[in-house]
């Protein structure tokens, strides 16, 4: 970039893949290394942008799913394949260890967690939306901290599940952490609704800090139905995908 | 083609400001209603985006990247109510 550095001006930078893992047949979850990463919040994302050979370029945001500690360097990002998609197939499929990409962050301090917050809290994941919240939970587990979180997870099948087993290892050690379960098109198929938002989350009363993560029409279904039993809107953080990239 | 949301505009903005501008609370100029700039409903992305208030759908601001210059458009937006460092 030809631009100078100005200080507290964000940059693009060039970060290195040193390792891959591949969470369902359809998501791989990229680790990088980005020098002078300066730590980022959960919830956080970073624009990643690619440039064709003749000069084109296409930009994107992937949430963060790695925690931060000062003594793990690496950033992840876990990618969902998009069929049609633009970046999200060279992300998920082509790019290999050891090669760059461009990357912006971190940024976004609003759809974040942080740890002096001392609410419980309630996450609610469709599909690849769970990511950033993945981050809040390997966060709070990083930071023992003690508030209880429960996340909804919405997917279709289980084999189209992220960190399934993980989720499984931390609901047991952790007695602070539920999981629920809700698949889209494994019998008996059912989409995320008042009856498990009730029983699953936390009740109004509790006060809990609640945060939506997924496609907009089921983002837009789950916090409707979050406002509906009470809870206040202004403890409610969404954050949208497309799909479409 | 489905809305992101305001929360995808934080690295463009935050290459043209020292400070994150999505949690800044916008006031729409069209009905009056008041949130987070990272709430605002997103369309487009690439060279021209516009970010409509998720509460009447009037454009609130509109981010166009020509190729060595950047217009941001915020007319739609009463004012930013920004937090200051330390408080």
């Amino acid at each position: 970039m030809a631009r100078a550095a100005l200080p507290g001006r964000l940059t693009w930078r060039e970060a290195t893949v040193t390792g891959e893992r591949w969470e369902t047949p359809s998501a791989r979850t990229l680790i990088l290394d980005v020098p002078d990463w300066p730590g980022h919040l959960p919830g956080q994302h970073v624009d990643v942008r690619l440039t064709a050979p003749d000069g084109y370029r296409a930009q994107r945001s992937y949430s963060i799913a790695s925690g931060w500690s000062p003594t793990a360097k690496t950033v992840e990002l876990t990618v969902q394949r998009v069929a049609d998609g633009e970046v999200s197939p060279y992300l998920a499929d082509t790019i290999e260890v050891g090669e760059q990409l461009e990357l912006r962050g971190p940024v976004g301090g609003w759809f974040v967690w942080r740890e002096t917050q001392p609410a419980p809290v309630l996450l609610i994941a469709g599909g690849s939306g769970v990511v950033p919240l993945m981050a809040m939970i390997r966060a709070r587990a990083e930071a023992k901290a003690k508030q209880p979180f429960r996340l909804i997870y919405s997917v279709r099948t289980p084999a189209d599940a992220c960190y399934a087993d993980e989720l499984a290892r931390r609901v047991r050690d952790d007695p602070g952490l539920d999981v629920r379960w809700v698949y889209t098109r494994t019998p008996p198929a059912k989409r995320i609704d008042v009856a498990t938002i009730n029983s699953y989350g936390w009740p109004a009363d509790f006060t809990p800090d609640c945060y939506v993560c997924g496609p907009t029409t089921f983002v837009e279904t789950a916090a409707d139905i979050l406002v509906a039993l009470g809870h206040d809107p202004k403890r409610i953080r969404t954050e949208r995908f497309g799909g479409t990239s | 083609m489905n809305p992101l949301d305001g929360n995808a505009l934080a690295g463009d903005l935050r290459e043209l400001f020292a400070v994150d501008v999505t949690v800044a609370r916008y006031t729409c100029a069209g009905c009056g209603h008041a949130d987070a700039v990272a709430t605002l409903l997103l369309w487009g992305h690439g060279m021209g985006q516009v970010a409509r208030c998720p509460h009447c759908s009037d454009v609130v601001l509109r981010m166009v990247h020509a190729p060595d210059r950047v217009f941001l458009d915020l007319r739609g937006s009463v004012r930013l109510e920004l937090p200051l460092a330390g408080s």
